[in-house]
């Protein structure tokens, strides 16, 4: 794992890093009800990810993600922070 | 059929196929109507509404196994592979793992892939410059001492080290003298100075700390101190064993290919393009650029290998392999000790590999099958929850609590009736 200082804002412009963004509670809850899940049933993403460090989300925080989908154009996929 | 309305107007279905189709499906059918002249409103929107309608039947049902299709989809091309490893396609310096292997590596999400390499990319001011592409490429190469060394000579009780550097090795690599004598400074040997006679010998006097009197006799010492000279650092990354420059044939930029990886410093190098460096270790992509850069290479390294062997595979069904493999923000291999052994049903896990294992295991725990899973259902007989044994059927216990109430007030009329 790098050392958090050393996460740099570079990565961000590759290109296999989509557009991450961090919801508000009520779009998280927006979200949750228009699919019909629970939080613990969204795919995850670790706490130590260099993204969601440089986003300096928190675990339970909602990341909405827009992927560049060769089949749909864009397609927005949903991840929950855990923190391991 | 998406608004149920007479007076249906072409914005209001555009909008509501916008929020129903795939955006670049929308973006298709916006242009298309466009083009094509001479078409009347009801037309457009009775097109738009045939679109959806077609789009909407050709989506996925519920409960379809598509873990299975692709499964099947991947596995059956996958039998034409070669096992053999190929060299990679246009590049003879060296090895790369292609075919077969290199799809279970993938799969398997192997720490260290067995041929590491990267492909680098140069920023637009260097892109076409083959001088400073071949400057850039000896700057990544990680060198040491031994790399442009000669010999090292020295005589036992003398004190003094002859290093001889090899003049061809040190052009080659694009090592100066002044990056040697950088590096001895760095080992703190003792003085040091550049022979009279021939500047590619370098005279270096060890001091009393690091050959004290007493081992001056001791050709242990003496090795130990030649190892060390050898294994001092001059310049590049660590990681990258070679790096080689190609010219694009078709747009005519310089592209770095190199032997070994190390994304992490690679990218902080100047003059490298950073948004486009490519590496084959799919670890080193998550723990620098995080989980869903990982996933794109993992879609994008599958498609590369199975396109080399000339099959063709929906990337839909990779995108599943990947999206799983991704699943919980770690990846995970496909397999015992990832997706598999994440299972929670015994008979599952059992089912795949080291059954006896699990089984014991599971006996030892005192572990619970809930039968949820189709595998276990299978093994057990069960209708496997999959298709349409997906839906169950079940009555609400509020309404079995009703029923009971029936039930008790017939019985006691019945009761009171033979009484009576």
């Amino acid at each position: 794992m790098p050392k958090p200082g050393r996460v740099s804002k570079k990565i961000l412009q590759h290109e296999l890093v989509p557009e991450h963004r961090v919801l508000t509670l009520e779009e998280a809850a927006e979200v949750l009800r228009k699919l019909g899940v629970r939080p613990w049933n969204l795919p995850m993403i670790s706490i130590n990810d260099p993204i969601v460090r440089i986003l300096k989300a928190k675990p339970g925080d909602i990341i909405e993600i827009r992927r560049r989908s060769p089949t749909a154009g864009e397609s927005i996929v949903y991840r929950i922070v855990v923190p391991y | 059929m998406i608004i149920e309305d007479n007076k249906r107007n072409l914005d209001s279905v555009l909008k509501a196929a916008e929020e129903l189709l795939p955006r670049n499906l929308y973006e298709e059918l916006v242009n298309k109507l466009n083009e094509v002249p001479n078409l009347t409103k009801n037309e457009k929107i009775e097109i738009v509404e045939e679109t959806v309608r077609d789009f909407i039947a050709h989506m996925i049902q519920p409960g379809e196994p598509v873990g299975t299709i692709a499964a099947q989809s991947i596995g059956e091309p996958g039998t034409q592979m070669t096992l053999r490893t190929f060299h990679y396609a246009g590049l003879i310096e060296f090895d790369v793992t292609l075919g077969l292997p290199r799809l279970i590596e993938i799969v398997d999400a192997k720490r260290e892939p067995s041929t590491p390499m990267m492909i680098i990319y140069l920023d637009e001011r260097y892109k076409y410059d083959g001088e400073k592409a071949k400057e850039i490429a000896r700057r990544l190469e990680y060198t040491m001492m031994e790399n442009i060394l000669d010999s090292i000579n020295y005589i036992i009780g003398d004190r003094t080290l002859t290093i001889t550097l090899d003049k061809d090795m040190m052009e080659d690599k694009g090592a100066t003298t002044q990056m040697v004598l950088d590096a001895l400074k760095r080992l703190k040997l003792g003085e040091f100075e550049i022979d009279e006679e021939n500047p590619y010998v370098i005279n270096v006097t060890l001091s009393e700390k690091v050959l004290p009197d007493e081992y001056l006799y001791d050709i242990k010492t003496y090795t130990n101190i030649v190892d060390k000279v050898k294994r001092a650092y001059l310049k590049g990354i660590k990681g990258i064993r070679r790096a080689i420059i190609r010219k694009d044939s078709r747009t005519g930029e310089y592209i770095i290919y190199t032997d070994g990886s190390n994304l992490e410093e690679v990218i902080r190098i100047r003059g490298i393009d950073y948004r486009k460096v490519r590496t084959n270790n799919i670890h080193e992509i998550a723990r620098v650029l995080g989980i869903e850069a990982a996933r794109n290479a993992i879609i994008e390294q599958i498609i590369d290998v199975l396109s080399n062997s000339g099959l063709d595979v929906d990337i839909r069904h990779i995108m599943l392999v990947a999206d799983i493999m991704t699943w919980t923000g770690k990846i995970r291999q496909i397999g015992r000790l990832g997706v598999v052994g994440d299972k929670t049903s015994v008979l599952a896990k059992a089912a795949y590999e080291v059954t006896t294992k699990n089984l014991f295991e599971a006996a030892a725990s005192g572990a619970i099958e809930e039968f949820m899973g189709v595998t276990e259902s299978i093994i057990a007989g069960l209708e496997p929850p999959t298709g349409t044994g997906t839906i169950v059927t079940g009555v609400a216990r509020s309404l079995i609590r009703k029923l009971n109430e029936v039930k008790e007030v017939n019985e006691f009329e019945f009761e009171h009736r033979e009484r009576a």
